[in-house]
């Protein structure tokens, strides 16, 4: 195995596209170096992203924030920018692990390691952020629900890696939250995960949201109905419960020893219906 | 498999060693620089028993590669006494029978020092939630919890 440290985009997207063998990214790690130590992963190459320049950084870009793929959950938690933008956003990354693991974890190592339980995705799809991919040809942006296929899958190209994530703005009347299911209350896999984004107007009408939900599906379902029981709605009870039974109605879970079936679909609207009245909250209601 | 050349700074001293691409921090520390405080439980990051700092930030040395440490500095155990005199950690981990086996001490040290200098008053939740990444099969934690709270109480009056 060969460790690569690059120090450009150019170097690293260049490396990927030769014929060096199988090649892993190397950001935070906690996937990867689990996966090497279980045998699950052994890559002929390492290409750590981290000596490139904007990686670690969190920048304020358009009103928005943009966060380096080697941002680590500890840095966007102690962010106070970006926590009062998007909560929801640093909440979910927050609840990856423990501290030691929050020092490197990254959402963009959450992202493209594919789970359908990740944290961190279903609240960057209820975000609408972006992926902005490092290929040959310089670099493209894709909302990141496009970036995971399905488990353990992504829509990357060989000689392409996820640069940053962008979180854009939105009305200062908004507000997010993410919570999950865990039969315990630290550090455990989602049973399911809901994230969710809201915008009121001056009469507290919900005048934009956006929910996902992870951990039912081979990947983050954005459910377009339960946005739309809350739109023009003043997120009271009525339009709560017609949230929670679309939501409910959109979820495709597995059973496994985590949850049933049934379980996790009743969890999915209990879930999103929380999340509407702590994002509503956030939002000024 | 060509060795990696790498500069770091380990509990303020400058070192340089040579590592595999593969070979982890916690490896690095332990076979090539004797400093056997920090143990490895599981290898996977799940408890804690090899919790060092790199650039001021907790981790788990066994999720890090030696490679990683290029020009990085690294806080381990054997950094935490300053000669023969115990950290105040130190002293009330052993007061308040804060370890059994020790295994896990170690790393435990390391993460409540950590925890200290983020946040020199924690709560019991919040120490609790700030140790829940390092396992212990011996005290049931009672004492460990007890033992931060002390030293932290010392550490404040102190300063």
């Amino acid at each position: 195995m060969r460790y690569h440290a690059p120090a450009t985009l150019e170097d690293a997207t260049q490396l990927l596209g030769s014929d060096l063998g199988d090649c892993r990214i190397l950001a935070g790690g906690t996937d990867l170096l689990v996966r090497m130590r279980s045998g699950f992963a052994e890559p002929d190459n390492i290409l750590d992203i981290k000596r490139i320049d904007g990686m670690r950084d969190i920048t304020a870009e358009d009103g928005g924030w943009r966060l380096g793929a080697a941002v680590s959950g500890a840095e966007m938690g102690e962010h106070a920018g970006l926590t009062a933008d998007w909560p929801g956003v640093v909440e979910a990354a927050g609840l990856i692990g423990s501290t030691q693991i929050q020092g490197r974890c990254t959402v963009v190592g959450n992202l493209c390691n594919a789970s359908p339980a990740a944290d961190s995705v279903p609240a960057l799809v209820a975000a609408r952020a972006t992926a902005r991919i490092a290929g040959p040809n310089g670099t493209r942006d894709i909302p990141v629900e496009d970036v995971p296929t399905g488990p353990g899958k992504t829509s990357l190209a060989k000689d392409e890696f996820v640069a940053s994530v962008f979180l854009p703005a939105r009305p200062d009347t908004s507000g997010d939250a993410y919570l999950r299911f865990i039969p315990r209350t630290e550090m455990d896999i989602a049973v399911v995960g809901c994230g969710l984004s809201l915008t009121l107007d001056g009469d507290g009408t919900c005048t934009d949201a956006r929910v996902a939900l992870g951990a039912v599906g081979p990947k983050v379902i954005i459910v377009e109905d339960a946005a739309k029981a809350l739109m023009g709605t003043k997120v009271d009870e009525a339009a709560l419960d017609a949230l929670a039974a679309a939501c409910s109605a959109a979820a495709t879970p597995i059973a496994d020893k985590r949850g049933t079936v049934e379980f996790r679909t009743h969890v999915s609207g209990v879930l999103a219906k929380r999340a509407a009245k702590i994002a509503a909250s956030r939002a000024g209601a | 498999m060509r060795k990696i050349h790498v500069s770091t700074k380990i509990n303020g001293d400058p070192t340089e060693f040579l590592c595999e691409p593969d070979e982890t921090l916690l490896d690095v520390l332990r076979d090539q620089l004797g400093m056997t405080g920090s143990k490895e439980g599981c290898g996977t990051g799940d408890c804690g028993a090899c919790s060092v700092t790199v650039n001021g930030r907790l981790v788990c040395s066994c999720l890090v590669l030696g490679a990683e440490a290029e020009g990085a500095e690294v806080a381990t155990i054997e950094g935490m006494a300053e000669g023969d005199q115990l950290h105040p950690l130190q002293r009330h981990f052993i007061e308040n029978a804060a370890l059994q086996c020790g295994i896990c001490t170690p790393g435990i040290l390391v993460a409540a020092k950590s925890l200290l200098e983020h946040n020199p008053d924690p709560t019991e939740e919040e120490t609790r939630y700030w140790l829940a990444g390092n396992l212990c099969r011996c005290t049931g934690y009672d004492k460990i919890i007890r033992a931060v709270m002390a030293a932290g109480k010392e550490m404040r009056e102190a300063s």
